[in-house]
């Protein structure tokens, strides 16, 4: 299938493995990226903490820029992207007024937001679009008795309305699914549906990484011998800086963090390296025994 | 038997006219549709009556009963049985396993973030109320006060009916995550309380709440938007956007630098993808403390060295990446942020006021959708004229750039469960 393709900003900068590991993953699924390479920030709230209609306009051009494309729909890899998209979408879609003003903004530009766009985070296209049964038929090698954590972060599932969870689309445990469609063992813990800390890191940093270090922690005690996150910004405060999280814990972490692609990637035959798991902090090939199948490692 | 009502009543005069129509009160047994609560309640009368439960009203008005039920925060009031069942420990709807019955039992728990009285009854004076108390809720009167009532702008209130729904219940404060991490959190409740009141032009003192609030560390700039607080919240108070508001007027209006980076931040981050597009993160984080040349930057940066030499050594980042602005806004999107982020009004629309269009039971638009009347002579009495800025948003619209969206006085979906004007609101 042919999406319209908004990496972020984060998966090109301080994470560029996971826009690569993307596009590596994509071929493999039979997915067409087409990058929206004009597009600008989603803001990430902060941009709509100081003008909610500043945001809102970036996010419309967004997504007329995504219209214009011959995708069947808006593809994300950022859950805080997915968040802060669907609530500037909310607003566009819920009031035609505010819509055309929104649109007048961008008229200079030849552009024009129509209502009701389909922007998924490619965890919501992996089980909607493509289907976790499609999914495990392509699973070469099986991450078997990998034990992985879902960290799902805070914008991909609240507020649960906005984001359309509900009975026939539960969300909040698609991660769940999709780590068992792979072959890998679930493993649950306290920090699951918890926030990472990241957007208070300039503000307050013994809170922010306390959140981390705490939930790092409580994965480990769990057994975990990996995580997986749906978001760039999750991974920078669970992996990049999670030597920092390990000193405000107080006590030893060393849990790979391994972006949503690159547990996919994993399972489709990818190496790490193609993956750009050499990239990450805690390195996931510490951990993990991938010659011949992704085992974890006795230790 | 059943029928001795029907004879007896003539005898005493007593005309019946019977509701054929009404259905079994239940005598007592608890079903699906019944509330956590009456589940509650009945296990107390029936099983164990030392169960502590703290609720007065059950209608969903007086906060009384808020407790986690199957791990989410709310009132045992006005949650059903069957949708507290089907919450499982995720945030939202959890289906049965393929092949297993639905979910069943409700797990009921006292609320989080608040040291437990016993059993369900937390103790609220000892945060709740303490982080109300935390910021000054009451009106500080304007001087002069006028010798009859103050009148104030219709939108003005409309915008501050978003603080007053809520009820005190404690539930937001239960799951605040930040709180978790940092009890002295003044925490999402509290600080809607706040903008009820940095809403409110009669209220004198808006630039010193601001700025307090602002200073403190475990103040506004101390909440990581983790949204639990909304999807917690039984009254849509939304009060992380309220706390979002706090930020706006603080920052945008006011100018307030803070020494928590907050506005500081805010300022790098919007400055930062108007020259770039997509953010460049190696100028966000001194920036955000003030710049690479600012004395406040440097032991930040000092302190991230370790950091950034491992993700340098790792190829995580290159020295390419992290100095040379390799991806430039677009002119058109400079020209966005100049238009919009120059208006001299900002426009916001707030969905708790307006509703949703395709809601087909309380639409809020008529074809002809009314614009906001500017101000009328009685309203020009406020000197709110004179206060150029914390108001911003919350101004009449002039006629000619008016956002007429957002000035609506039309309840949303769900706000027939509105409770009847407070005291506060009769202020």
């Amino acid at each position: 299938m042919k999406v319209a393709y908004w990496p972020g900003c984060v998966s090109r900068g301080f994470t560029p493995e996971l826009h690569g590991s993307m596009s590596k993953v994509a071929p493999l699924l039979d997915i067409e990226l087409i990058e929206l390479d004009r597009a600008a920030c989603c803001g990430a709230g902060v941009i709509a903490e100081h003008n909610q209609e500043l945001a809102d306009t970036l996010n419309a051009r967004t997504f007329a820029l995504a219209q214009r494309t011959d995708g069947e729909l808006m593809m994300n890899i950022c859950s805080t992207c997915q968040g802060a998209q669907s609530e500037c979408q909310e607003r566009l879609d819920a009031n035609s007024d505010y819509r055309e003003q929104i649109n007048t903004n961008l008229g200079n530009e030849g552009l024009r937001y129509e209502k009701g766009i389909t922007n998924k985070n490619f965890l919501w296209l992996l089980v909607e679009e493509i289907g976790l049964d499609a999914l495990r038929e392509r699973v070469t090698r099986p991450l078997t008795d990998l034990r992985v954590g879902p960290f799902y972060g805070c914008y991909i599932v609240r507020p649960v309305d906005r984001l359309g969870i509900d009975e026939q689309h539960p969300r909040d445990r698609y991660l769940h699914m999709l780590i068992e469609a792979l072959g890998g063992t679930v493993v649950d813990y306290a920090g699951v549906y918890k926030c990472c800390g990241f957007p208070i890191i300039t503000m307050n940093k013994e809170a922010s990484l306390a959140q981390a270090g705490r939930h790092i922690g409580d994965a480990l005690d769990a057994e975990a011998d990996c995580l997986v996150v749906p978001c760039p910004l999750c991974h920078l405060n669970l992996d990049l800086q999670q030597p920092a999280a390990a000193s405000v814990v107080g006590h030893e972490l060393g849990l790979p963090v391994l972006h949503l692609p690159q547990l996919v990637g994993l399972a489709l035959g990818l190496s790490p390296k193609e993956l750009g798991m050499g990239k990450h902090i805690v390195r996931p090939t510490s951990v993990i025994d991938w010659s011949t199948s992704v085992v974890a490692s006795a230790a | 038997m059943a029928q001795t009502h029907r004879s007896v009543a003539p005898l005493l005069d007593i005309e019946l006219i019977e509701l054929d129509r009404a259905a079994c009160c239940g005598a007592g047994v608890i079903a699906e549709h019944n509330s956590v609560l009456d589940a509650i309640l009945k296990v107390k009368a029936d099983t164990d009556g030392s169960i502590g439960v703290r609720c007065s009203c059950q209608q969903g008005i007086c906060g009384s009963c808020g407790v986690r039920m199957n791990g989410k925060p709310g009132l045992a009031c006005n949650t059903h049985l069957d949708e507290a069942a089907r919450r499982g420990a995720g945030t939202g709807w959890n289906p049965p396993d393929e092949g297993q019955q639905q979910e069943t039992v409700v797990t009921v728990e006292p609320m989080g973030n608040m040291p437990v009285i016993r059993d369900l009854i937390v103790d609220m004076d000892a945060v709740h109320w303490r982080k109300i108390h935390r910021v000054t809720p009451w009106l500080i009167n304007k001087e002069p006060i006028p010798e009859r009532e103050y009148i104030v702008p219709h939108d003005n209130m409309v915008d501050v009916t978003q603080t007053m729904a809520c009820i005190q219940c404690g539930a937001c404060v239960s799951d605040c995550l930040s709180m978790e991490v940092d009890p002295e959190f003044i925490g999402p409740a509290a600080l809607s309380k706040a903008y009820r009141f940095v809403g409110d032009p009669r209220d004198a003192e808006h630039h010193e709440r601001l700025k307090d609030l602002s200073e403190d560390e475990h103040g506004i700039y101390d909440c990581t938007h983790c949204f639990n607080c909304i999807d917690a919240c039984p009254k849509g108070v939304d009060p992380m956007s309220q706390i979002m508001r706090l930020r706006r007027v603080a920052g945008s209006d006011f100018d307030i630098e803070d020494r928590n980076n907050g506005h500081r931040h805010e300022r790098a981050f919007v400055k930062n993808i108007r020259k770039n597009g997509l953010l460049h993160e190696a100028d966000l984080l001194p920036d955000s403390y003030g710049g690479k040349l600012d004395p406040h930057a440097l032991p930040e940066l000092l302190g991230s060295l370790p950091t950034i030499a491992t993700a340098l050594a790792r190829r995580k980042i290159t020295p390419k990446t992290a100095l040379l602005h390799t991806h430039k806004a677009p002119k058109e999107v400079k020209a966005l942020f100049d238009e919009v982020d120059g208006r001299e009004t900002r426009n916001e629309l707030n969905l708790y006021v307006t509703g949703y269009e395709d809601d087909p039971v309380h639409p809020p638009h008529t074809d002809e959708p009314t614009p906001l009347e500017p101000p009328g002579p009685t309203e020009a009495k406020d000197d709110r004229s004179e206060q150029t800025v914390g108001a911003a948003d919350r101004e009449p619209p002039a006629e000619t750039s008016a956002p007429t969206v957002g000035a609506e006085d039309v309840p949303r979906a769900g706000a027939e469960d509105q409770e009847p004007p407070t005291s506060e609101e009769q202020e």
